[in-house]
C-alpha cells in the first residue's frame, strides 16, 4: 500500500480494533453495572463520566467496539460466502440456472439496503442475529454479480477446458482452477463492503432496531445518552468520534486497496 | 419501361417508429413487474414469523380475547396468499388499511408526513446536484493538483461518517453550543415543515454530508474519463479555449452518467433520510417507519416500505427517461 492515507487509515484500524480486542480487559467497571449517579461529569474516579443510567461512560466505550466491529465483519464474510458461490456457480453453469439466480439478484437489489433490513426487523424481530443475515443479503447481489462476470471470462480459458476434458468434477474446477484465478477481482473491494457493512450495522443499532440494551455499543451509546448532549456531552460525543474514526479509517485502507486494483470507491460507491 | 419494381410496402412497427417510446414502455414494464415481486418480498417479509405478531404487538400481559380480536384484524386466521392478494387489492383502489398501533386508517395519517419527507427530500437535492456537479467539475479540471486532492480526501471522510453521528455532531456544534438553531426538528399538528424553515437546516446539512461528497466524486470521476477522450483532444487540438472544451465537449457527453450517478444518489438518500429524521425527530416518513418497526405495526410498514420501493423505481425511470432525452443517439437507435 503506497498512499500515505492508506497507512494513516490502516494505524487508525490497527489502534481501534485493539481497543475493541483489549479494552475489556482494562475497563475499570462492568459495562453494565450501575456504579454512580446518571449524567455524571468527568472526574478520577469516571474518566469519562456516566451515563443515563449511572454505567461508566469509559467502561462502555471500552467494551462498545466489539459489536460493531464483530457484526460488520461476520455480515460481509457470510456475503462473501453466498455471494462468491453463486457468482461462481451462475458464471459457470449458464443458462436457465444463470438465469434465474441472476434474477433473483435483480428482485434483491431494488430493494434500499436500509428497508431491507427494517423489513426483516419487522418479520423476524429486532436483533442482532437478524441485523448480521439482513447485512449480508444486502451485499451479495454486488458480490454475486462481480463473481459471476469474472468466473464468465476465466471459465473459457484453457486450463477449464483441459480440466473439464480430463473429466473433474464441477466442484474441483471452481474450487481449484476457477476460484483462485479470480481471487484478486473478487478482494478488491472487500474493504469497500467492509465499510458498508459497517454504516449499516451502527445505523440499525442506533435506530434501535438491532442490539438490545443493556449491551454497550457505540452506536447505541449515542442514542441512549442523547438527551444529554449538553449536560453530560462525553457519553455522546466520544463514541460518535470513535464511529467516525473507525469508518473513516476503514475507507482510507478500502480506497486504497480499490486503488491498487485499479478500481475506485467512487466507482462502486458505499451502500447506504 | 413499364416494369414496375414491386416494392413492399413500408410498415414499420411500433417499436421502430417509436424507439424511445418503446424503450420506456418496455422499462415502466419490467419495473412494475420487479415492483410486484418486491410488494410480495415485503409482505412476505415482514411476516416471517406470523404466530408472534399478536403477542408482540400487544405485549405480555394481553387478554385471549384481545390477542384474537387483533389477529382477526391482521386477518391471521386467513391463508397468506389470500391476505396477500386482499392487500395488494386493497393498495390498488388506494386503500393501504389500518395502523395497528395508531388505530386510524394508514393513508391520511402518513399523507403529511409524506409532505414532510418530500419538503426534505427535495431541499437536499435541489442544494445536492448544483453543488455536486459544480464541485466536481472543478476537482475533475485540476485532477492531481492540491485542490483536487483535498476534494478527495474531505469528501471520502464525508461519504464514511454515519449520517447518525454527523446530526448528532451538527446537533451539539449549532443547537446546543451555539444556541442558533433547533436540536430538534418538531412540527406541530396542522403545520408543515415550511412554517419554520430553521428547523430543516440541520437534517439538511446531514443530507448533504454524505450525499454531496459521494455525488461530487463520482462527477469527478467521469468527468476525467470524458476529459480524456479523443473528442476532447481533438477540440484541444482545434485551438478551442479550455472553458469551451469543458463545458462544451466533455461536461456534455458526460452529461448521460451523470445522471445516472445523480439517480443513484438520490436513491441511497432513502437511507439516509430514514436515519435523519430519527436524528431529529421530524415528523416524516422515515422516522415514522422506525417507530412503526419497533411496534411491529405490519400495515404501517408494509405500505411505508411499497411507497419508498416505488419511489426507487420511479428514480430509476425518470433517471432513463432523461438520458434518452439528453442523447439524441438512443432515440433513434434500434
Amino acid at each position: 500500500m503506497r498512499s500515505w492515507t492508506g497507512r494513516i487509515g490502516a494505524a487508525i484500524v490497527i489502534v481501534l480494533v485493539l481497543v475493541a480486542a483489549i479494552g475489556p480487559l482494562v475497563a475499570p467497571y462492568s459495562p453494565t453495572a450501575i456504579v454512580g449517579i446518571p449524567y455524571q461529569a468527568p472526574s478520577g474516579r469516571f474518566l469519562l463520566g456516566t451515563d443515563s443510567l449511572g454505567r461508566d461512560v469509559l467502561s462502555r466505550v471500552l467494551y462498545g467496539g466489539r459489536t460493531v466491529i464483530g457484526l460488520a465483519s461476520v455480515a460481509t464474510l457470510m456475503a462473501y460466502l453466498v455471494g462468491v458461490t453463486i457468482g461462481l456457480i451462475a458464471g459457470y453453469r449458464r443458462g436457465l440456472t444463470d438465469a434465474t439466480l441472476m434474477r433473483a439478484m435483480d428482485v434483491v437489489i431494488a430493494f434500499p439496503p436500509i428497508l431491507l433490513l427494517l423489513v426483516l426487523a419487522t418479520g423476524a424481530g429486532a436483533n442482532a442475529l437478524v441485523l448480521v443475515i439482513g447485512v449480508a443479503i444486502t451485499h451479495v447481489p454486488g458480490i454475486a454479480r462481480v463473481v459471476r462476470a469474472a468466473t464468465l471470462d476465466v471459465s473459457v480459458r484453457g486450463y477449464v477446458e483441459a480440466a473439464a476434458a480430463r473429466g473433474e468434477r464441477s466442484g474441483f474446477i471452481l474450487g481449484r482452477e476457477i476460484l483462485p484465478n479470480i481471487s484478486s477481482t473478487i478482494l478488491a473491494d472487500v474493504g469497500i463492503r467492509l465499510s458498508g457493512s459497517i454504516l449499516l450495522v451502527a445505523s440499525v443499532n442506533y435506530l434501535g432496531l438491532g442490539l438490545r440494551p443493556p449491551t454497550a455499543d457505540w452506536a447505541l451509546m449515542i442514542s441512549e445518552n442523547r438527551e444529554a448532549l449538553t449536560t453530560q456531552p462525553p457519553a455522546v460525543v466520544v463514541p460518535a468520534l470513535l464511529i467516525a474514526a473507525l469508518t473513516i479509517a476503514v475507507n482510507l485502507v478500502a480506497d486504497a486497496v480499490a486503488r491498487s486494483f485499479g478500481t475506485s470507491v467512487e466507482e462502486r460507491g458505499v451502500a447506504r | 419501361m413499364g416494369v414496375r419494381t414491386a416494392r413492399p410496402p413500408l410498415r414499420l412497427t411500433l417499436a421502430a417508429r417509436h424507439p424511445a417510446l418503446s424503450f420506456l414502455a418496455r422499462r415502466i414494464g419490467a419495473a412494475l413487474l420487479l415492483l410486484l415481486v418486491v410488494s410480495i418480498l415485503i409482505f412476505a417479509g415482514t411476516q416471517l414469523l406470523p404466530g408472534d405478531v399478536a403477542n408482540a404487538v400487544l405485549g405480555r400481559n394481553a387478554t385471549p380475547e384481545a390477542l384474537t380480536s387483533l389477529r382477526h384484524q391482521l386477518q391471521l386466521d386467513q391463508p397468506a396468499s389470500e391476505r396477500y392478494v386482499d392487500w395488494l387489492t386493497g393498495v390498488l383502489h388506494g386503500d393501504l388499511g389500518e395502523s395497528v398501533s395508531a388505530h386510524t386508517a394508514i393513508w391520511p395519517f402518513i399523507r403529511p408526513r409524506l409532505a414532510n419527507t418530500a419538503i426534505l427530500a427535495l431541499c437536499t437535492v435541489l442544494l445536492m446536484v448544483p453543488l455536486a456537479l459544480a464541485l466536481g467539475v472543478l476537482a475533475a479540471t485540476r485532477a492531481g493538483r492540491p485542490l483536487d486532492h483535498f476534494v478527495s480526501v474531505v469528501s471520502l471522510a464525508m461519504i464514511s461518517i454515519p449520517e447518525f453521528v454527523t446530526g448528532t455532531m451538527l446537533a451539539l456544534v449549532f443547537a446546543t453550543t451555539l444556541g442558533a438553531l433547533p436540536a430538534l426538528s418538531l412540527i406541530g399538528p396542522g403545520e408543515t415543515a415550511l412554517d419554520n424553515p430553521e428547523i430543516l437546516i440541520l437534517p439538511i446539512a446531514t443530507l448533504l454530508a454524505a450525499s454531496l461528497a459521494q455525488t461530487t466524486r463520482m462527477v469527478r470521476a467521469g468527468m476525467i474519463e470524458s476529459l480524456r477522450s479523443e473528442y476532447v483532444a481533438m477540440a484541444r487540438l482545434n485551438g478551442f479555449d479550455e472553458r469551451r472544451v469543458v463545458t462544451r465537449y466533455a461536461l456534455r457527453n458526460a452529461l448521460a452518467p451523470t445522471v445516472q450517478v445523480i439517480a443513484l444518489n438520490i436513491q441511497w438518500l432513502v437511507g439516509g433520510i430514514v436515519v435523519t429524521e430519527t436524528v431529529f425527530g421530524y415528523p416524516g416518513i422515515g422516522h415514522t417507519l422506525v417507530d412503526a418497526v419497533s411496534t411491529r405495526d405490519i400495515p404501517l410498514v408494509q405500505s411505508i416500505a411499497l411507497i419508498i420501493a416505488a419511489f426507487y423505481f420511479a428514480v430509476n425511470i425518470v433517471a432513463d427517461l432523461l438520458v434518452v432525452f439528453l442523447i439524441p443517439k438512443l432515440r433513434t437507435a434500434q
